[in-house]
């Protein structure tokens, strides 16, 4: 590996994780937005044209609070928790292929991070992984809201996760393989959503229980925990909560395009077959992907908003009984099903 | 079973589709209901208790005869009135002075007064920085 090969790498993950930065912010600033719209209200209005700056100022409040940390609290886990979650959110993001590759000065760079040929895995063992950091944020607050907070969200993601590692068996034995790169090809002609209807809806079901979002709040329930795991946390502490719940939203809508809805493909055409000779042409066929997959994105995160402008939370034993007697025997089901259309060769 | 799980998910995308409406409503075409405060006000109703105002009659004279029925009447007791004799050896208000942070705005000075001569007006925004600023006198109650 040369030195310019490191360089590369080293820049696209500095471009990654700066964009992923400044989508989190301009989330907020859409949530708020969206929300405002769904109930007839204006949304951020003040600060800069139609409030753009407002996440700007947010931040800068964020910043100059004061940073408490609670006497009774455990100091360490008490540190370490936010940047547990918060490190675990965006590093899910190393193993998405945002976009085909791009050729410049003769030089072919794949656009993602890393291709592990273990992809999927990581990105559940690192989402799994952040499930500590908001356990670990409950218990060592010494709160009983925050206490209560970080047990149910344990308990939620937990059995969450299994249906949603059962939910992608479908598409990898569509695959036959784990990693991202591979399942997006697979998809050139025809995406898994097509194949895969059953397996996207519980997918997505459970993607939003994973990142804490209504209808399935519960950690933070704010009418009946306060806030939930973060009680006892302010300042920048707190922001990296928040940054990571945006950062999560938007690593599992990225995880959802690539798993079902063919990542950076275009329906019918494959943007990979044309190799345009002039510069320009080029730059357009290695750009237009990752503006297919942002957009696909984002279309996943309009779903995140709407469906919180639109849904009460669930109760919790309502929650439970929801994904282990609902989710997991139908992820079970879409097994078999797969499995028996495979043998046929249907699908 | 299936016709009610069938009716739930129904239910849950006739949900969305609201949310949708209103957001397209309120982006594209509609405004929302919001009123954006120190810029657009609202217009108060013509009964609307604000602040007191004492009135003149057409030759430019206080109304008030200083009858003190005002003050007798507040039931948070926060009109007072000092009274003394004009040069024609008529009773006038020397003093007349509205505690507004002791006022409930019942409206009961008004009604009571005997001739009219006072009103409440539709300003409603009385909030100030110092105690005495709330105290309203007569100056300030003969406003136009």
């Amino acid at each position: 590996m040369d030195i310019i090969t490191l360089v590369i790498v080293w820049l696209k993950i500095d471009v990654v994780f700066i964009t992923m930065l400044l989508v989190v912010a301009y989330l907020t600033w859409l949530e708020r937005k969206v929300l405002g719209h769904m109930q007839i209200r204006y949304g951020p209005m003040r600060v800069g044209w139609h409030g753009l700056l407002q996440p700007i100022a947010d931040g800068i409040k964020l910043f100059f609070k004061e940073d408490i940390i609670v006497d009774s609290a455990n100091k360490v886990i008490y540190l370490l928790a936010p940047f547990i979650i918060t490190v675990c959110a965006f590093a899910s993001f190393a193993v998405v292929p945002f976009g085909h590759e791009l050729t410049l000065f003769g030089r072919t760079i794949p656009l993602r991070i890393a291709d592990v040929n273990i992809g999927i895995l990581y990105i559940f063992a690192l989402s799994s992984l952040s499930v500590y950091g908001i356990t670990l944020a409950g218990w060592s607050s010494n709160n009983k809201y925050s206490l209560m907070g970080g047990l149910r969200s344990s308990a939620q993601m937990i059995s969450y996760e299994l249906s949603i590692g059962l939910s992608i068996i479908g598409v990898l034995m569509l695959t036959g393989s784990l990693s991202m790169v591979e399942i997006v090809n697979a998809q050139s002609g025809l995406w898994f959503i097509i194949k895969q209807p059953l397996g996207f809806i519980i997918f997505l079901i459970c993607g939003i229980a994973e990142c804490n979002r209504t209808p399935f709040d519960l950690p933070e329930a704010e009418s009946e925990l306060v806030a939930g795991f973060h009680v006892e946390y302010s300042s920048m502490k707190f922001a990296l909560f928040f940054l990571a719940e945006y950062a999560h939203m938007i690593v599992m809508s990225a995880i959802v395009t690539t798993l079902f809805l063919g990542g950076w493909h275009l329906p019918f055409v494959d943007i990979s077959s044309f190799h345009p000779s002039t510069l320009f042409g080029q730059l357009v066929v290695s750009l237009l992907p990752i503006g297919i997959f942002s957009a696909k994105v984002f279309l996943f995160l309009f779903l995140f908003i709407w469906l919180r402008a639109t849904y009460p939370r669930l109760r919790y034993d309502q929650l439970m009984k929801f994904g282990w007697k609902v989710l997991i025997p139908l992820a079970l089901f879409n097994i078999v099903l797969t499995a028996i259309l495979q043998i046929v060769s249907v699908l | 079973m299936v016709g009610s799980v069938i009716k739930a998910i129904w239910a849950l995308i006739c949900g969305l589709r609201e949310t949708l409406g209103y957001f397209f409503e309120t982006t594209i075409f509609g405004k929302p209901i919001t009123q954006r405060y120190p810029e657009e006000r609202r217009e108060p109703y013509p009964r609307f208790h604000g602040l007191h105002k004492l009135l003149r009659d057409d030759n430019g004279k206080e109304k008030c005869v200083a009858c003190c029925l005002c003050a007798t009447v507040c039931p948070s007791q926060c009109i007072t009135i000092e009274t003394a004799e004009n040069e024609n050896h008529e009773k006038y208000a020397k003093l007349y002075e509205i505690d507004s942070s002791r006022c409930i705005f019942c409206g009961y000075c008004v009604e009571a007064c005997p001739v009219g001569a006072l009103l409440m007006t539709g300003e409603y925004e009385l909030a100030d920085y110092t105690r005495e600023s709330l105290m309203y006198n007569k100056e300030r109650l003969l406003r136009e």
